[in-house]
């Protein structure tokens, strides 16, 4: 029987032209579902449940066992004053992040660009272009754990760094480059920025390269300036992949845990810590309901964000 | 006449000079850069190959130390740190290495079912997994880290390891690469040879993608070998912690009373592996970062 069958199955594509294959599309791309629904989708729809319940009466110790009906109270909670800080922790965190990501993403687009234009540019004809590119795209491989650790060692007291400063004056001896609020903040977006810069060059030059080159060409017979051809035709093409890098930077930064956290986390600086870790601190104390609405309002921070960067950088002209 | 070629001359030797400017100043920008990448790094190589001693004086070394391999030998074998780098280094390569597998394969076999072939709702699962890219991470974090306490499987790996089968980022590279190599007439010619559809997926599409998955393998074992956030909340035992979870808690050591060049050592060690696998494959793995990317 079975080998009859099996001949059979062989033999229909060859007779019927239109053989329907749809199961086995079906087939190959459950896996990707099944795993994401049970892995990913279902602890979201969880997450976002979880923000409507109570834990605080029962919170602390694990296992936590039936929670209160909660409303909106725990969203009531984050965005409530804390009187011990003197502030909203809510707007705090989220001000750190959004802080810490600027000052390392306009350094990050401005020298990106500037160099991706240099590697593409056809007038300077630049050698080593393969070198200096894979050496500023390593550190974005490097393990940000451990890369922050690294400046952890070399900028603490005891490091290297806060002795040469000490030895030329320009700190005293009991300053601390982690505790300081305007270091401990620049030495994190530091870290972004140096992370960052490689990649964002590459993706930009690849936008450069895919521009046609007959648009360069017809813009030089009509005898336009090279300044011309930067403002007028390179960068507005440039455009669409600027807007997705830096939306996807904007995402990324609003995330951001890895460096602050082995950077600052130690002693508990406030002026570093970003929404991340803030969730991960709530987490740890098993109020699921708290951290659900953090994580709800991240996520939804996030999305208007990333609409108001896509708005304004592509409204201006239509 | 005379005039006027002159002036165009020394137009022409301004320009040059103008270039030759441009040149320098390129260069001398990339070369900063590029001691600014590369500083760090050194910095920490040097200190790594120094003794507590040297380091614990708090100056800046630039030349290399002799005490490398009794920094390692202390880092392996004594208990100075209290972590155990040996279990770090293993369940760090374990979980990136099956991460990276379930991943390049799984990305290619979805990528495969939406390319190759038709079905009911074929475009809406592709916009589908793009649109999911969007959302953070943190948004599932919490649901899920609530199910590993409830159900008792902290300190699990395979919870980890599992969910890479579901790669948004790694499809979306996967589907470009398809579209842009494999021939459909080539699926149709293996099927009239009598291939079934998972012969003809391992045996005749797996090889055309060898290069996609190559360099999709390096960029989901690097991201799982750096990966913090998640298993830093679920690995709590300290048998089953990864490298960065540990790296993490020399922070909380006091840097006077411990060992600093094993510390740098075991820095050292998180980050080398990548790095040696970079120097030899950096060609392609810069080339990788844009074809999944910039297109969509």
């Amino acid at each position: 029987m079975e080998t009859i069958v099996n001949a059979s199955e062989e033999k229909v594509p060859k007779k019927k032209k239109k053989v329907s294959y749809a199961k086995w599309g079906y087939i190959f791309v459950a896996s990707f579902f099944i795993v994401y629904g049970i892995f990913t989708f279902f602890p979201q729809i969880l997450t976002i449940y979880d923000s409507f319940w109570d834990y605080t009466k029962i919170c602390g110790k694990p296992p936590v066992e039936s929670p209160e009906f909660g409303g909106f109270i725990n969203y009531a909670n984050v965005f409530k004053y804390d009187a011990d800080l003197g502030t909203y922790k809510i707007w705090k965190y989220l001000g750190n992040t959004v802080l810490m990501w600027v000052i390392g993403a306009v350094p990050q687009f401005i020298v990106s660009i500037i160099l991706a234009l240099l590697f593409t540019s056809s007038r300077l004809k630049l050698k080593g272009l393969g070198f200096f590119k894979s050496v500023f795209y390593m550190p974005n491989l490097i393990m940000a754990t451990a890369f922050a650790a690294l400046f952890l060692v070399i900028f603490d007291t005891a490091g290297p760094i806060h002795l040469m400063f000490v030895e030329n004056g320009w700190i005293s001896e009991n300053f601390d480059f982690i505790l300081n609020r305007g270091w401990s903040r620049f030495l994190v977006a530091a870290m972004n920025f140096l992370m960052w810069f490689g990649n964002t060059t590459i993706l930009l030059m690849a936008g450069i390269q895919g521009i046609d080159e007959s648009v360069f060409e017809a813009a030089r017979m009509d005898g336009a300036s090279s300044n011309r051809v930067l403002f007028d035709i390179t960068l507005p093409l440039l455009k669409p992949i600027v807007i997705y890098v830096f939306i996807t930077s904007m995402i990324g930064g609003l995330q951001m845990y890895d460096v602050p956290y082995v950077l600052t986390g130690k002693y508990n600086n406030l002026e570093t810590k970003t929404i991340v870790m803030y969730i991960n601190e709530v987490l740890r104390t098993y109020n699921y309901g708290m951290a659900g609405a953090i994580s709800v309002v991240l996520f939804i921070v996030t999305g208007i964000l990333s609409l108001i960067v896509f708005k304004t950088i592509n409204g201006k002209e239509d | 006449m005379e005039n006027s070629l002159q002036q165009k001359n020394s137009e022409n030797t301004a320009s040059m000079v103008r270039l030759t400017i441009a040149r320098v100043i390129s260069y001398i920008f990339l070369v900063l850069l590029t001691i600014l990448c590369l500083f760090f790094f050194y910095l920490l190589f040097v200190n790594a190959t120094r003794s507590n001693a040297d380091i614990q004086s708090g100056k800046l070394y630039l030349i290399p130390g002799g005490d490398f391999f009794k920094n390692m030998d202390n880092l392996f074998n004594s208990t100075t740190l209290n972590i155990n780098i040996w279990k770090g280094l293993g369940n760090s390569f374990f979980v990136a290495l099956l991460s990276a597998i379930l991943t390049c394969y799984f990305s290619a076999l979805t990528a495969y079912g939406i390319y190759a072939y038709d079905f009911k709702f074929k475009k809406a699962a592709e916009v589908f997994i793009l649109a999911i890219m969007m959302i953070p991470t943190q948004l599932s974090s919490v649901g899920f880290y609530q199910v590993a306490v409830k159900l008792g499987m902290k300190n699990q790996l395979w919870l980890l390891i599992i969910p890479a089968i579901a790669a948004p980022s790694c499809f979306f590279y996967m589907i470009q690469y398809l579209r842009a190599t494999l021939p459909k007439d080539l699926i149709e010619a293996s099927r009239m040879d009598g291939s079934n559809e998972f012969m003809t997926f391992n045996r005749i599409v797996i090889p055309i993608m060898k290069p996609a998955l190559a360099v999709q393998f390096i960029f989901s074992f690097v991201a799982s070998w750096n990966n913090l956030y998640m298993p830093s909340l679920l690995l709590t035992n300290k048998d089953k912690k990864t490298l960065p979870i540990m790296i993490s808690e020399l922070q909380y050591t006091s840097w006077g009373s411990k060992d600093l060049g094993v510390v740098y050592m075991a820095i050292f060690l998180a980050i080398i592996p990548v790095v040696i696998v970079y120097i030899f494959m950096s060609k392609s793995i810069i080339k990788g970062v844009t074809a999944g990317s910039v297109k969509g």
